[in-house]
């Protein structure tokens, strides 16, 4: 039985630890190319993540930004199921997802720079990370409005008949906020073609979300209230992810409605650069590294046969990427002045008068 | 040419577009099978079907995230939030998603979406479905304002709210939805961002907008008979802002008033208080007034009510003792 937040010290709730095995899907229909792709994306997502890390302590990136560490088999798996023109609403931490839908290195860290080569431009910065030429329909700040933005392209997709799906990522956090109440209903009702994934890393910024949430399972206990499956997805296991992925993805192009899916998770940093994240017990700190997602994967791919050279090389190719996007992103020019005045509307400019 | 009553001109409006083009929608709160809580999109279910024309339930930010979403994927909708007091619980969709998604992603989204709703009192319904919230949405970069006062306008604006690839928030005044007027036949397509003139007049200009504008046209008759020619502007459009013929009128008339029916503090009359003094003032023969509902909520009482809100009298004796002095 866990105490509520009241009835224990800050930092000294009982720990949440992860599954114990890491072999599950090993035996998976998961083809070897679809493995591969994931696991470069998971190189990728963990490389690029670091070094964004690196970024900030060299002072070259300003503000804030929130790291997937930990978190990258959710946006891996998904990443690898979706369709090509299916549409990403992300939140703040958002550059794994960024880079799952195939968004190139050197402008996305270029944005986090504020350079004029960044993917918006220097305009939209860390958490606002888009791409709609990929189907990246944005990284959004404000916990809960993503949710009814995605329902909205949803709708867009069932009306055009396209056979599109949104999939809308967002944080334990989230589940308490009205607006996720208001989009899960409404899409439930008009039965939209989207895909609901909570995230749950098992704290809601500085607070652990189960001392602040009336259920145990922040997102997957509130399904039945909107006639949904309870779906929990091992959000560390880039295979569960995309088993489960391709499942509810298909449910949604069927036209059989929405899914929400708990994938359970853990950050390897704080919630945020301010963050050291010293509320959390120590053996759950240690339990989740040692149940990576990155090598938990790798070590499976070693387990089907994958020669250790092969994976290295990917490893390795990975680094040489994110060195070239480190280099072309802090020789990319500071953005024009002028440009902080285009693109208020959809003339170009920022007029709002004659 | 027909009369037209402003709650019937705004299901004209939207059914013009309908017609044209298919990949506009409608949403809202009981504006399908009843015809809108103020009537204003009677009909629209039977002709345009329940694809096009959708109830939804009372979830406000899930109704304007469902606009944005399907206007940055190819659809334009048109979406009512049946009081604007409303926009209270959903302004987060409205002030961070809507207004700033295109400059953030530097020009990836755009978002030709509208927002129509019921604004303003009159209707004795209280503080809390009475407001007059233009000045909020004028207080934002990113969201087009409009405020149409007349049938015509309310079909002309509508339809270039719908046709602009900006977001739009159209402002129908809630004690004008009964009034009627003659409006011509056949499509009307109207500019964003013009202010008519709708009395001319060589002694003051008198800014009105939505209920205010036959108020102020009322006191300028009554001026009128004390030897007084007031020219009423309607300023329709918050964002874009006219200003060239607004300033154009102070340059003749020498006088600048504004009857607002927004509190009084920072309501819109102040902004173009501000840039009548910067840009002309020595135009100006004397001080740019104001005349506003004071700085309080709005109270339910008919009696109160009428107190409060500028009548066309206080209009008339207002300007008439400024000129005097």
């Amino acid at each position: 039985m866990r105490l509520p937040l009241s009835e224990h010290r800050y930092g000294e709730h009982e720990a949440v630890l992860p599954p114990p095995a890491q072999d599950r899907h090993d035996g998976a229909d998961i083809d070897r190319d679809t493995r591969l792709r994931m696991y470069r994306k998971l190189q990728e997502m963990r490389q690029l993540e670091k070094r964004a890390y690196d970024l900030f302590m060299r002072q070259l990136v300003k503000g804030t930004s929130h790291l997937s560490l930990g978190m990258e088999a959710i946006a891996a798996g998904f990443g690898a199921a979706m369709r090509a023109d299916d549409y990403t609403f992300a939140t703040y931490r958002g550059h794994a997802h960024t880079l799952a839908r195939g968004v190139g290195m050197t402008p996305l860290l270029a944005e986090l720079l504020g350079r004029a080569n960044g993917l918006m431009g220097g305009k939209g910065g860390s958490m606002h990370l888009t791409s709609v030429e990929h189907g990246m329909m944005g990284s959004y700040a404000i916990i809960g409005a993503h949710l009814t933005i995605a329902n909205g392209a949803a709708w867009s997709a069932q009306y055009r008949e396209s056979g599109q799906v949104a999939v809308c990522f967002f944080g334990d956090g989230t589940t308490n906020i009205g607006a996720f109440h208001e989009a899960l209903n409404y899409a439930a009702v008009f039965r939209l073609p989207i895909v609901f994934v909570c995230e749950n890393n098992l704290y809601m910024e500085y607070t652990p979300i189960a001392d602040i949430t009336a259920v145990p399972r922040p997102a997957a206990d509130r399904a039945t209230a909107y006639r949904l499956e309870p779906i929990v997805a091992d959000g560390n296991d880039a295979d569960d992810v995309y088993l489960t992925a391709l499942s509810v993805l298909d449910r949604a192009r069927r036209g059989d409605g929405p899914s929400l899916v708990e994938a359970v998770t853990y950050r390897h940093g704080g919630h945020s650069r301010a963050d050291p994240g010293k509320y959390r017990p120590e053996p759950e700190v240690q339990a989740w590294k040692a149940y990576d997602p990155v090598t938990l994967y790798r070590n499976r791919l070693l387990r089907l046969g994958v020669q250790k050279a092969e994976l290295d090389v990917i490893d390795k190719d990975v680094t040489d990427a994110v060195d070239l996007a480190t280099e072309e992103a802090i020789a990319g020019e500071l953005p024009p002045p002028a440009s902080a005045f285009t693109e208020v509307w959809a003339d170009g400019g920022s007029s709002w008068r004659n | 040419m027909a009369e037209l009553t402003y709650r019937d001109a705004v299901a004209r409006g939207i059914a013009q577009e309908m017609r044209r083009d298919d990949r506009v929608v409608l949403i809202g709160e009981d504006i399908a099978g009843a015809g809108g809580v103020f009537k204003t999109t009677v009909g629209l279910l039977d002709e345009f079907g329940p694809k096009r024309v959708i109830d939804t339930p009372i979830a406000e930010q899930a109704i304007l995230g469902a606009a944005m979403g399907a206007a940055m994927t190819g659809l334009r909708p048109v979406a009512e939030i049946m009081f604007s007091d409303f926009f209270a619980v959903c302004w987060d969709i409205v002030v961070n998603q809507i207004a700033k998604t295109r400059y953030m992603t530097n020009g990836q989204v755009t978002l030709p979406l509208v927002v129509k709703t019921g604004n303003g009192g009159a209707l004795r319904f209280g503080a809390q479905h009475s407001q007059s919230v233009e000045n909020w949405a004028m207080a934002i970069p990113g969201v087009k304002v409009v405020t149409p006062s007349t049938p015509q306008d309310v079909v002309g604006l509508m339809a270039a709210a719908i046709r602009d690839d900006d977001p739009v928030l159209f402002f129908e005044h809630k004690g004008l939805y009964a009034s009627k007027a003659d409006v011509p036949d056949g499509d009307i397509v109207d500019s964003l961002g013009t202010a008519k003139v709708r009395r001319e007049g060589s002694d003051a200009t008198i800014l009105a907008l939505g209920l205010m504008v036959p108020r102020a046209l009322e006191a300028a008759e009554s001026l009128a008979r004390n030897g007084i020619e007031a020219e009423v502007i309607d300023v329709r459009s918050l964002v874009p802002l006219d200003a060239r013929t607004i300033l154009g009128s102070v340059a003749k008339t020498g006088r600048l008033f504004t009857v607002e029916e927004n509190p009084r503090l920072l309501g819109w009359g102040a902004e173009i208080a501000a840039i009548a003094v910067d840009e002309c003032f020595w135009d100006l023969d004397g001080p740019v007034q104001r005349i506003t509902t004071p700085h309080i909520p709005l109270p339910a009482a008919d009696s109160l009510e009428d107190l409060v809100i500028p009548s066309a009298e206080l209009v008339a004796t207002t300007v008439e003792k400024a000129l005097q002095s």
